[in-house]
């Protein structure tokens, strides 16, 4: 009992002090996860769009396969990412095994079909329910495009929250392709696995108050957008 | 209207649509010039609103053709208020300037088109409104103050007045007399027949996809020619003529 008071304890001196290593693994948890999501957006926005606002060969494949790879296990994402990765992969010259980019490749992996799923099923509902309007005022899908992302600005920055959740709540992908490297590749959630295996419950903590920390905030941001939303445009 | 060439006349010549199997719009041939303001009546589910549809252009034909004026695109020059108007989350004068510019309108001439729009619509208090928390009948109104911003030579309007109250239908059956008084030519379908009289200049009365009857507006109301459009004005109601006379043709076609 003592030294779980003892680990909150010192694990608040961490965070009120902050502490140098804390920080690095803070902000490299940050950096990772922000930069990911990013790379998401920028990819899986359009993708959604496109995939809700055209008609092609292969649609319905295309949206079943984006909602699966919504729920793929992140082991899977960092087992495909370590193989193509690694000395013998495809993509093995590039020597990005264990390092940061490889955490946000396999990130930006688990994250953009999430966003892309979501953007498809807002911007399609959003077009069903403006088409013959903007069609009549003289604009086909194409150049719907902007108004439809424009209105459904607040569901898809809620969108964009909850793939910033996943990325940097995700432990298995990252601790495999970026081997919690000290000082390199350790980011919040595969230091808070090690720190616990070793006994350090206090980083550990510490850790794991910053991490619930910042995905409630991120949560209490998407939920009063949503609810500013609503309060004004019904 | 002004000096644009017009638009006008609309001619559909052997217009059919088909949709889930059924024919839906049977052999439609009309012509529409610039002046008369028509009204459309009928039954629910006759397809006057699949009429103003194909129309407008927003539903191709699968026979017959839609012509304005001998062929072109006309699609700049014309304009629909639907039955329930359709708002994009912004305000009320963001929603006019959006049509604005999609016609192509640069941003320094929309201004002061918006402004006069919602003028005229007696919206000008609720530029800044979100559009999509103003009630019904400022929505609808709303509509109309998009289209006048486009400034059509053609406005179809689909029951603009269905579930508002009379207030509300006064102001909107003002401005479309506005649009009228400005030389729009207004094709616009209601259930009022009130409204029909007030408005009207000729009456299309349809009856399972096909036009039964076109006249003048008094003379469709003191005298129509058509049994079916005879029993529509009394407000009898048409289902139990199924299997008479007047049905026989249209039976043999649905078992095609
Ligand atoms: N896409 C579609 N697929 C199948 N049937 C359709 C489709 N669109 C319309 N219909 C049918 O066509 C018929 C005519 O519809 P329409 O909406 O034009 O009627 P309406 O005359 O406008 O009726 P109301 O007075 O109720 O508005 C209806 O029976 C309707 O169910
Ligand atoms: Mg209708």
């Amino acid at each position: 009992m003592t030294d779980i008071g003892n680990a909150f304890i010192q694990a608040f001196e961490l965070v009120v002090g902050l502490d140098p290593d804390l920080a690095e693994i803070v902000l490299l948890s940050l950096k990772v996860s922000l930069l990911a999501v990013f790379l998401a957006t920028a990819i899986g926005l359009p993708l959604g769009a496109a995939v809700a606002l055209f008609r092609f060969p292969g649609r319905g494949g295309v949206i079943v396969l984006l909602n699966a790879l919504m729920g793929l296990p992140p082991v899977v994402v960092g087992l495909v990412v370590y193989l193509t990765l690694s000395r013998a992969g495809p993509l093995g010259v590039f020597g990005l095994l264990f390092t940061p980019t490889a955490m946000i490749i396999a990130q930006v992996l688990l994250v953009t079909p999430i966003i892309a799923a979501l953007t498809r099923q807002v911007i399609e509902d959003l077009w069903s329910e403006y088409e013959e309007q903007l069609r009549s005022l003289g604009a086909g899908p194409a150049r719907a495009v902007p108004a439809l992302l424009w209105d459904g600005r607040y569901t898809l920055l809620t969108t964009v929250l909850a793939g910033f959740g996943r990325a940097s709540a995700e432990v298995g992908a990252v601790m495999m392709v970026g081997g919690n490297i000290d000082h390199v590749t350790r980011v919040m959630t595969t230091a808070i696995a090690l720190e616990v295996s070793k006994g350090d419950l206090a980083l550990a903590l510490g850790l794991g108050v910053i991490l619930i920390v910042l995905s409630g905030t991120v949560n209490a941001a998407a939920f009063m957008l949503k609810e500013a939303a609503i309060r004004k445009h019904g | 209207m002004d000096a644009r060439t017009s638009i006008l006349p609309l001619e559909l010549s052997g217009v059919s649509f088909t949709a889930g199997g059924q024919r839906l719009i049977k052999d439609i041939s009309a012509t529409f010039e610039a002046g008369p303001r028509t009204i459309i009546v009928g039954p629910n589910g006759a397809g006057k609103s699949l009429f103003l549809r194909l129309c407008h252009g927003l539903i191709k034909p699968d026979a017959g053709q839609v012509l304005w004026n001998g062929g072109g695109d006309a699609t700049p020059h014309q304009a629909m208020v639907f039955q329930r108007p359709v708002m994009l989350r912004r305000s009320a004068a963001a929603n006019v300037d959006y049509a604005l510019h999609l016609k192509g309108l640069p941003r320094n001439e929309r201004r002061e088109l918006v402004a006069e729009a919602l003028a005229r619509t007696g919206l000008s208090r609720f530029a800044r409104s979100p559009a999509r928390v103003l009630s019904f009948g400022e929505q609808q109104r709303l509509a109309l103050a998009r289209t006048w911003a486009l400034n059509p030579q053609v406005l179809f309007l689909d029951e603009p007045t269905a579930s508002l109250d009379p207030a509300a239908t006064h102001s909107v059956e003002e401005i479309i007399s506005a649009f009228h008084d400005a030389g729009t030519k207004i094709v616009m379908t209601t259930h009022d027949l009130g409204q029909a009289r007030r408005l009207g200049d000729e009456v299309l009365f349809i009856y399972r996809g096909r036009i039964l009857e076109r006249a003048p507006v008094d003379r469709f109301f003191t005298a129509p020619e058509n049994d079916l459009a005879q029993a529509f004005i009394k407000g009898e109601l048409l289902w139990w003529r199924r299997g008479e006379g007047a049905e026989e043709n249209e039976d043999r076609e649905e078992g095609e």
